[in-house]
């Protein structure tokens, strides 16, 4: 696929990319559901997979696969190689200035609740203060809660506005002496918003505060660099940018994960163990106790390399279009009334039907070979802001077209034919 | 598509949109709630007894056509019924939609029977069966709110 594309020069990429020969590289696409061709819209749960990734993971399976960092043999030095070399991958994928800054964890579930534990559960005493916004999955709510109830402190929720947008003066408003953690989401996704993370990173920095950034969202729409953020913790979910599940990052500033306890214990994250005392490796081997799951690190590796050779500002670009013609074609329909309209919004589209219950509309459009998410999103506080139980949410990844947005349009048709 | 009409049958439309018993109940001598995780759907049932009879039921809620459709046909099917008639309804319900083959009588189910198409989106099993498990915990006293988990 890259022998015909354009030279990439970081990003500054101009000619528009080729969508049906991206979706070539997607075989699921192909496929038919009830019938139907698949229309994939639930990108913002998990991105469907590449040939290089897939491709990759069976290579590093069929001929390089063994134990890292136990091996004087040549099989666990390669795995090793491919494991820290996809480290350095990372690093430079979100502008972090060190590799060690860089953990692998499961996703970004795991890597909140490792900084709420380990970071929080230190520095976190009776009646501080953890801030979030209303807009947070599930994922960096219930962490938190965690910490907070084992440690005395609260957790507190900065609000949103009709718009689904953080309130910024409120924010700035809930910083207190008492702040010691603000978390939240670079990208919203119950709503698509993209919240002005530098902004609010400079904010809680000024007050003392260590910042975290849930990344699940970001890094296959728009470029992160954790530096230009400022952020402490920035999390990395492999599984909603082309990779496979059950792997993603954690980036944490050095200082502060050197301080840090440990997470889990087991091998790999210790230099010398004695039942008197035990000697921990230094970070990032520190917070990864265990066998890790190098096939997924390596499937991590090509999928950044997908994103990479695309281009980000490209696959944004042609992000951005799908989602003002969703808006246009979805939204302008009478029955319809959209959740989420953040004036910087990723390709995300929550609305409702008015009198049609979101679950009902995901059975028919299902029907039709559409797979949408009809739910809550993880994010019950964002429904519970806007009075609602549920919404329907078609997200778009690179590989989709306006055509998919048609045929969305012809099955909310046949949901009014049903229920109209 | 067929499958869809047979799963959106006019009665579970109407009822959908117009859901009988749809209102709290002061007196009520049990009740209990049901929640649907996957969906969101939320509905709590009143019951009023009379010795051992369902002297009045009713509903509230937010749901999807399927939930409330089925918790608006369960109020109409019960009143007057007794306690080991609703347990059996309930169980015939159950299993219409989770092991039952299509080539089973359920003919003495009544309207209930507008529910077996159901059965072909596992999925929505769930949802069809809220009201009944929330009938279920409120007639034997369970407590703890019921879900569908
Ligand atoms: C904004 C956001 N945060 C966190 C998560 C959790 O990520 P994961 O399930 O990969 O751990 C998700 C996705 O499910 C998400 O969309």
């Amino acid at each position: 696929m890259q022998a015909d594309q354009p030279t990439m020069d970081h990003g500054v990429e101009t000619t528009p990319l080729d969508i049906a020969r991206i979706r070539r590289e997607f075989p699921i696409l192909r496929r038919k559901v009830h019938g139907k061709p698949l229309v994939y819209l639930d990108n913002a749960a998990t991105t469907q997979r590449p040939h290089d990734v897939v491709e990759g993971i069976a290579r590093y399976s069929f001929r390089d696969n063994a134990n890292v960092h136990r091996g004087v043999h040549e099989l666990s030095q390669t795995a090793t190689a491919h494991y820290e070399g996809v480290r350095e991958k990372v690093r430079d994928f979100v502008g972090a200035e060190k590799t060690e800054e860089i953990v692998y964890v499961r996703g970004t579930t795991e890597a909140i609740n490792l900084v709420a534990a380990s970071y929080g559960g230190r520095h976190l005493n009776e009646g501080d203060e953890v801030l979030v916004t209303q807009l947070e999955h599930h994922s960096n709510i219930v962490p938190w809660q965690l910490i907070c109830e084992s440690r005395g402190a609260k957790l507190v929720a900065a609000p949103i506005n009709d718009d689904g947008e953080v309130i910024l003066d409120e924010f700035e408003r809930l910083i207190g002496p008492k702040t010691k953690i603000v978390a939240f989401s670079h990208i919203s996704n119950a709503l698509g918003t993209i919240n002005p993370v530098e902004r609010m990173t400079e904010i809680a920095k000024s007050r003392g505060a260590v910042v975290l950034v849930d990344g699940a969202q970001a890094t296959a729409h728009t470029k992160v660099d954790v530096r230009k953020i400022g952020c402490d913790f920035y999390t990395v979910s492999a599984h909603k940018m082309y990779g496979p599940m059950g792997i993603g990052a954690l980036y944490g500033r050095k200082e502060l994960l050197d301080a840090m306890p440990p997470y889990q214990g087991g091998g790999d994250m210790i230099r010398m163990v004695s039942f008197e005392k035990t000697l921990y490796s230094s970070v990032p081997h520190k917070f990864e106790a265990g066998t890790p799951n190098v096939e997924g690190v390596v499937g991590l590796g090509s999928a950044i390399d997908f994103i990479t050779s695309l281009g980000l500002d490209r696959m944004a670009e042609h992000e951005h279009d799908l989602l003002a013609y969703a808006t246009e074609v979805i939204g302008g329909r009478p029955e319809v009334r959209i959740v989420g309209t953040a004036r910087e919004k990723a390709s995300i589209l929550s609305f409702l039907i008015d009198g049609v219950h979101p679950h009902d509309i995901g059975t028919i459009l299902d029907g039709e070979g559409i797979a949408i998410r009809a739910g809550h999103h993880c994010a019950q506080p964002v429904m519970d802001r806007f009075g609602v139980p549920a919404t329907i949410r078609a997200s778009f990844a690179v590989y989709n077209t306006r055509e998919e947005v048609d045929a969305l349009a012809r099955g909310l048709d046949k949901v009014m034919e049903i229920f109209g | 598509m067929s499958e869809l009409r047979e799963l959106y049958q006019e009665l579970v439309l109407d009822h959908g949109k117009h859901p009988r018993n749809f209102h709290g109940m002061e007196d009520a001598d049990r009740q209990s709630v049901g929640y649907n995780p996957l969906c969101g759907d939320k509905l709590t049932l009143y019951l009023k007894l009379e010795g051992d009879t369902v002297k009045d039921v009713s509903f509230q809620g937010a749901g999807c056509a399927i939930s409330t459709a089925s918790a608006s046909l369960l109020t109409e099917t019960l009143k007057g019924r007794t306690r080991a008639e609703v347990d059996q309804v309930i169980r015939e319900f159950i299993h219409m939609l989770t092991e039952g083959s299509p080539d089973d009588d359920v003919e003495h189910l009544g309207k209930l029977v507008v529910f077996q198409g159901v059965r072909e989106f596992p999925v929505r099993v769930k949802c069809a069966t809220l009201a009944w498990r929330t009938l279920e915990a409120a007639l034997h006293g369970q407590d703890e709110p019921v879900t569908t988990e």
